[in-house]
């Protein structure tokens, strides 16, 4: 079959009538909590995780994905309308998305967001079934070597790509590869760091440890931290845009699309590097750089672009190769475990209505969202006027009931807050926590295709040097390091010189 | 003692190397096995290895440098998010979908500076409601409503 024939298919699957009622409820919680600064997707998703046990899988993932990117548009309203970011993703919207509405402008700022979104969420449905079927089939020939050679290449380059202090994100990815593994070991049937707690046998649930790390411990910072939330709403009038602001918007739009699209796809990427790099894009290739800052609608336009296009661009590591890009992949490895789907190569193949579904569902998220979002708009200014002392009872609320109904039990809700208090911790100490959940959801893959491998090679470790795929992939994860380590490594030598002097 | 330049890299390094000790010893009566044929213990210990090391490098490097102080630890927010809800989980299967969530609304609702009881009650009023009718009717989760019903 080729792409239309697949995209066909998907059609048929995404366009059932309970598949476009997930899909709705999908974007629109994404765009509630996009809206709602102090909520992620990540912790969406983790809440609402156990809520799809009883759903088809495909139509509990399309559910999912659509709060993913539906986080995206939501985002960049929140940006607009009140200079803070509802979604990291859109924290540069900010720069010039806030000034163009303080000009009166807000209406084209809204307008180009939610038009350069659909844009790249279009082109970047195309990108995904156009890219994924050769990918798998590349994918389905690797052996175990090559596959732990991936994941070390998405797991280094996830930490190279996210900010901080590399050693530290390092110890995040082991640390959370040790967590990964808590449980029955598959080929011994033995149970490891259990404490003889039976809960503890079958593994600790990717619900309890992204909740607690994401969805907790930021309550807990954010009520301690004493900035107050100005809600000083722009007026919003006119949602469209002038013909000249369309000449300088589009080129930004198409810009942000293909960057987005490209970061998307590597480990670590995903909406927020996307928005970031698009938007020092924008200001590099603009006449006037000094406009940007000012209310540049460009400013605007490659961004938001960029953050949707990178949003779905993310999922093609997952479906085609297994292995999670960022924190929300994570999950999703997650809910495609909870219904019996073992993520990879194999998907596309065994599983073509899901695969295809899923990706026709986007499209058609997109356009639900393009729809819906600006003529609700209004709704979204009146629930950013809730104050926060009202908000985060019932998303611990959300969250209790969501971490109480993945086993019926009140041992998930204990792991859940041990994993909050950790993450408050990681707060402290500036550690961030998406690569713990990135090794979290590898760890048992990855200790079973080292085993498996060094079996295969009688225990030569040499195995993952000799087989070129693998070795290529070490030598960019290598070569990844470096890049990180030698600007660093300048910097500390010119501090150093600083002080002689 | 001399002040530490990072103290966050500094104790966050102290933290991975705990971890990594800790595991090697939970881990230390699992069968390593070969290398080629690996037992339970292999990877865990290869783990926790990586883990020391990591974090003592980590540690040692936070000796250089400037960094930001620790921030101040506030026990009341911690202490009233995470145990408010693992009350909640605890009692859900006694008391009921409606009583616990009027109970964790409010208790959680302590944590905050701008805490108001009269807010706080209609507030766990309106989510018990909602709650009973997206979870247990609407999404039909196994939910006891009532205490005893479950």
């Amino acid at each position: 079959m080729d792409v239309f024939g697949h995209l066909a298919l998907g059609f048929g699957v995404a366009l059932t009538p309970i598949n476009l009622v997930y899909a709705l409820v999908g974007v629109l919680v994404g765009t509630l909590i996009g809206v709602l600064p102090g909520i992620g997707p990540v912790a969406t998703i983790a809440m609402l995780l156990p809520t799809t046990y009883g759903l088809q899988p495909v139509s509990a993932l399309i559910m999912l994905a659509g709060i993913y990117y539906g986080a995206q548009y939501g985002g960049s309203t929140t940006s607009i309308l009140i200079n803070m970011p509802g979604e990291t993703s859109s924290a540069v919207t900010c720069l010039d998305g806030h000034q163009m509405a303080l000009k009166g402008e807000a209406g084209a700022a809204l307008a180009v967001a939610a038009l350069g979104s659909f844009f790249a969420g279009c082109v970047a449905t195309v990108m995904i079934a156009a890219f994924s079927p050769p990918l798998s089939a590349v994918a389905l020939k690797f052996g175990p070597a090559e596959y732990c050679s991936l994941m070390v290449l998405g797991l280094i380059g996830a930490v190279v790509l996210a900010h901080g202090t590399l050693l530290k994100a390092i110890a995040m990815v082991v640390l959370g590869l040790l967590l990964g593994i808590v449980g029955t070991d598959v080929n011994s049937g033995m149970a490891r760091f259990a404490f003889d707690i039976p809960e503890l046998i079958d593994g600790i649930g990717v619900v309890a440890v992204a909740m607690g790390l994401f969805g907790f411990a930021e309550i807990v910072s954010n009520l301690e931290s004493t900035e107050k939330r100005a809600i000083v709403a722009a007026k919003v009038k006119g949602l469209w845009l002038t013909g000249k602001q369309l000449r300088q918007a589009a080129p930004a739009v198409l810009r942000g699309t293909a960057l987005g699209s490209v970061l998307g796809l590597l480990p670590g990427g995903g909406a927020m590097l996307a928005s970031f790099a698009a938007y020092t894009v924008e200001k590099k290739v603009a006449k006037d750089p000094s406009r940007f800052g000012k209310g540049a609608i460009e400013g605007v336009a490659g961004p938001e672009s960029a953050n949707n296009a990178g949003a779905q661009t993310s999922f093609i590591p997952l479906l085609t190769l297994g292995i999670p890009e960022n924190a929300v992949m994570a999950l999703m490895v997650g809910a495609m475990t909870i219904h019996n789907i073992q993520p990879g190569p194999q998907v596309m193949t065994s599983n073509p209505s899901l695969f295809w579904g899923l990706v026709a569902s986007m499209w058609v998220g997109n356009l639900m969202l393009v729809v819906l979002n600006l003529p609700m708009i209004g709704i979204w200014i009146k629930l950013l006027q809730v104050p926060y002392r009202l908000l985060y009872p019932a998303i611990l609320l959300f969250c209790g009931i969501g971490v109480y109904s993945t086993n019926n039990a009140s041992f998930d809700v204990v792991m859940t807050a041990i994993f909050g208090f950790l993450g408050v911790i990681f707060v402290k100490l500036e550690c961030e926590p998406a690569p713990l959940l990135l090794g979290f959801v590898l760890g048992p893959l990855m200790e079973e295709n080292l085993r498996r491998a060094m079996l295969l090679s009688r225990g030569d470790p040499t195995v993952f040097l000799t087989r070129p795929i693998s070795l290529a992939m070490l030598i960019v994860a290598a070569g990844l390091l470096l890049l990180i380590i030698l600007p660093n490594f300048r910097k500390t030598r010119a501090a150093a010189f600083q002080e002689e002097t | 003692m001399a002040k530490i330049p990072r103290p966050k890299d500094f104790y966050a390094g102290l933290l991975f190397v705990g971890f990594g000790v800790l595991a090697i010893i939970i881990a230390r009566n699992y069968p390593l096995g070969t290398a080629a044929r690996m037992g339970p213990g292999y990877f865990p210990r290869l783990l926790g290895i990586l883990l020391i090391v990591l974090g003592a490098a980590l540690s040692l490097t936070a000796l250089r440098g400037q960094g930001p102080p620790l921030p101040g630890w506030k026990w009341r927010p911690v202490s009233i998010v995470l145990l408010s809800v693992v009350a909640f989980g605890l009692v859900l299967t006694h008391a009921g979908l409606v009583l616990s969530t009027i109970g964790l609304i409010i208790v959680a609702s302590t944590a905050s500076r701008e805490f108001r009881l009269r807010e706080s009650v209609i507030s766990g009023i309106l989510l018990a409601a909602l709650s009973v009718g997206v979870f247990v009717i609407g999404l039909k989760l196994q939910l006891p409503i009532w205490p005893g019903s479950g």
